[in-house]
């Protein structure tokens, strides 16, 4: 993987700075000036979307739409349709629609479901795509909690006729009083009876709240990055992991551990389990579940921790999943099919050190199994060497999406690029 | 005669401004320590805080503007939906009533005059006047 390419173009100034970590390869220059990020050998991106919004999740029609969900509206809309331009092979807004902002959509089987802050919508699709009564979707969920912290809905839908949607916690560690030092954490935390956790709904039936739905799995902190696998049928989630344990008890953890701390859990749902929010939390270096210190945890008592799911993949500490995709086309190499492809948004409680994430990483799996370590599939979205502040990235990745022909689409939250990587050299 | 005076006192007034910037210095030294150990987590280095989250110190009013506001947030956290320059920002801010007046005072003091902000500084006994009043 070659780090520098995009840097080089798109840092001019400081070109020579950056040329100390490598040689340029000029043929390489113009190629990368459009796509500023690097990928994977064998690999090549491009640019579809220069500028659509905030974008926050992205999914591709089956005729080759690319629908994206936006966190603020863009001329009243919070929902974009693209399509490709024939002529230049760009796409290019067709159509946008929905009054509210939020951050889940998907498509299923004719349906596309959205999501805002507090409800989820769905709109009938056409024979040829296009969006039924743009203006009047159904509305199949509403009324969940949306307190300002964590409040974006997720949504991943399985074949049975059923939505999966994260309610996240509006709280880092559940203390009485939120993020503030010596307050303890709420024992049991009241918050988990209506979030921190994914809740199933029915995908046919108008206004389903609380009492409509069933609390899936429990324990999870805020899950933004979600998906079905239907090779083994069954959810998928990145949790985001909680923050400021040096902040929090400096006396306990150092900032540069606290950086580490702790991993951004990946786990298979399973019906009813618990995955330890906010009494534990997954340790990579020790590699175990620990007693979260506002529960009497220490960094190495286990406690109750001993009876929570572990991770099924433990990520570096504060990379901040966002997106979370199955690869199931054929364009890819054969080792991708049914792997995962998981989009980290980047960090910011790595401070006071260099910040992290900002990738594109990439678990090989086997039946729903990891089988080899996570490893880097696309870098360079900072468009810097490296970053101390979460605002001086460039792009975030944000959203995955996979198109019928197997490309892997990426979406970007900062300035709304959508970038298209495929295999193969590039035409 | 006259003169000789009107040299001194110029020579005083102008060493005066420059012995204040001196004493002044420190204060900005000792608010950047204050920071990096209470703040610089969810603002961030360069003060621009995280999009979404957490709000940018950066010519901002909530900074810029009345001390009072200001140090009250310091003091007692604040935990409402807030616009900062047309944003709004999800996490709540946590009182740090446990740093002391000078502290606060620093601290405040340091980021009215860093990343580029310019604005008054806060003095201890403006800190404690506000807390007693809690």
């Amino acid at each position: 993987m070659n780090r520098i390419y995009g840097l080089a173009l798109l840092m001019m100034p400081i070109l020579a700075m950056a040329s100390d970590s490598g040689e340029i390869n000029k043929n390489k220059i113009k190629e990368a000036a459009e796509q500023v990020i690097q990928v994977k050998e064998g690999f090549n991106a491009t640019t579809l979307v220069a500028a659509a919004g905030r974008n926050r999740h992205i999914v591709v029609a089956p005729d080759g739409d690319l629908f994206i969900k936006l966190d603020r509206l863009r001329n009243g809309k919070g929902i974009l349709q693209m399509r490709r331009a024939e002529s230049s092979g760009k796409y290019e807004l067709v159509d946008s629609f929905g009054n509210y902002v939020g951050t889940g959509i998907a498509i299923r089987q004719g349906y596309l479901y959205a999501s805002s802050d507090d409800a989820v919508y769905r709109y009938a699709l056409d024979k040829k795509g296009n969006v039924d009564q743009k203006d009047n979707p159904q509305r199949i969920v509403q009324g969940l909690w949306s307190r300002r912290q964590h409040a974006s809905k997720s949504i991943a839908l399985d074949y049975a006729g059923n939505i999966y949607v994260n309610i996240g916690a509006p709280s880092n560690a559940c203390q009485v009083k939120d993020r503030t030092k010596d307050s303890p954490g709420m024992d049991p935390c009241p918050i988990l009876d209506s979030a921190g956790g994914i809740w199933k709904f029915r995908v046919d039936q108008s206004d389903q709240s609380y009492p409509e739905g069933k609390r899936y799995a429990t324990g999870l902190r805020n899950v933004v990055g979600l998906d079905w696998n239907e090779e083994v049928k069954a959810l998928y989630v990145m949790q985001h992991g909680r923050d400021m344990l040096s902040s929090l008890f400096p006396d306990e953890f150092s900032d540069s551990l606290s950086a580490e701390l702790p991993a951004e859990e990946m786990f298979r749902i399973e019906a009813g389990k618990d995955y330890g929010w906010p009494y534990c939390y997954y340790d990579p270096i020790q590699n175990k579940k620990v007693l979260a210190p506002e529960y009497g945890g220490d960094g190495e008592k286990v406690g109750r921790c001993a009876l929570k799911e572990h991770p099924l993949v433990a990520f570096p500490g504060h990379w901040g999943p966002n997106a979370m995709l199955f690869y199931t086309g054929n364009q890819f190499p054969e080792r991708y099919k049914n792997g995962v492809f998981v989009a980290f948004h980047g960090s910011w409680n790595r401070a006071p050190f260099r910040q992290a994430g900002y990738n594109v990483m990439f678990v090989p799996m086997k039946d729903g199994k990891p089988v080899g370590e996570y490893e880097l599939f696309a870098e360079g979205f900072t468009g810097k060497e490296y970053i101390m502040s979460t605002g001086d990235a460039l792009y975030r990745p944000c959203g995955l999406a996979q198109t019928p022909d197997g490309s892997l689409l990426v979406s970007d939250s900062r300035e709304g690029r959508v970038w298209q990587i495929r295999f193969g050299d590039k035409k | 005669m006259i003169k000789k005076i009107f040299f001194i006192c110029t020579l005083l007034l102008g060493g005066g401004a420059a012995f204040l910037q001196t004493i002044q210095q420190p204060r900005i030294a000792a608010g950047k320590k204050v920071y990096t150990k209470n703040c610089l987590a969810c603002h961030q280095a360069n003060g621009a805080g995280v999009p979404g989250l957490n709000p940018p110190l950066i010519k901002t009013d909530w900074v810029l503007g009345e001390k009072k506001r200001l140090i009250n947030v310091v003091l007692n956290g604040l935990d409402d939906a807030i616009e900062v320059n047309g944003e709004e920002y999800e996490n709540p801010m946590p009182a740090l009533e446990y740093l002391s007046d000078q502290d606060i005072a620093d601290v405040l003091t340091y980021v009215r005059n860093a990343f580029g902000n310019k604005a008054s500084f806060i003095e201890p006994s403006e800190v404690k006047a506000i807390r007693k009043k809690k």
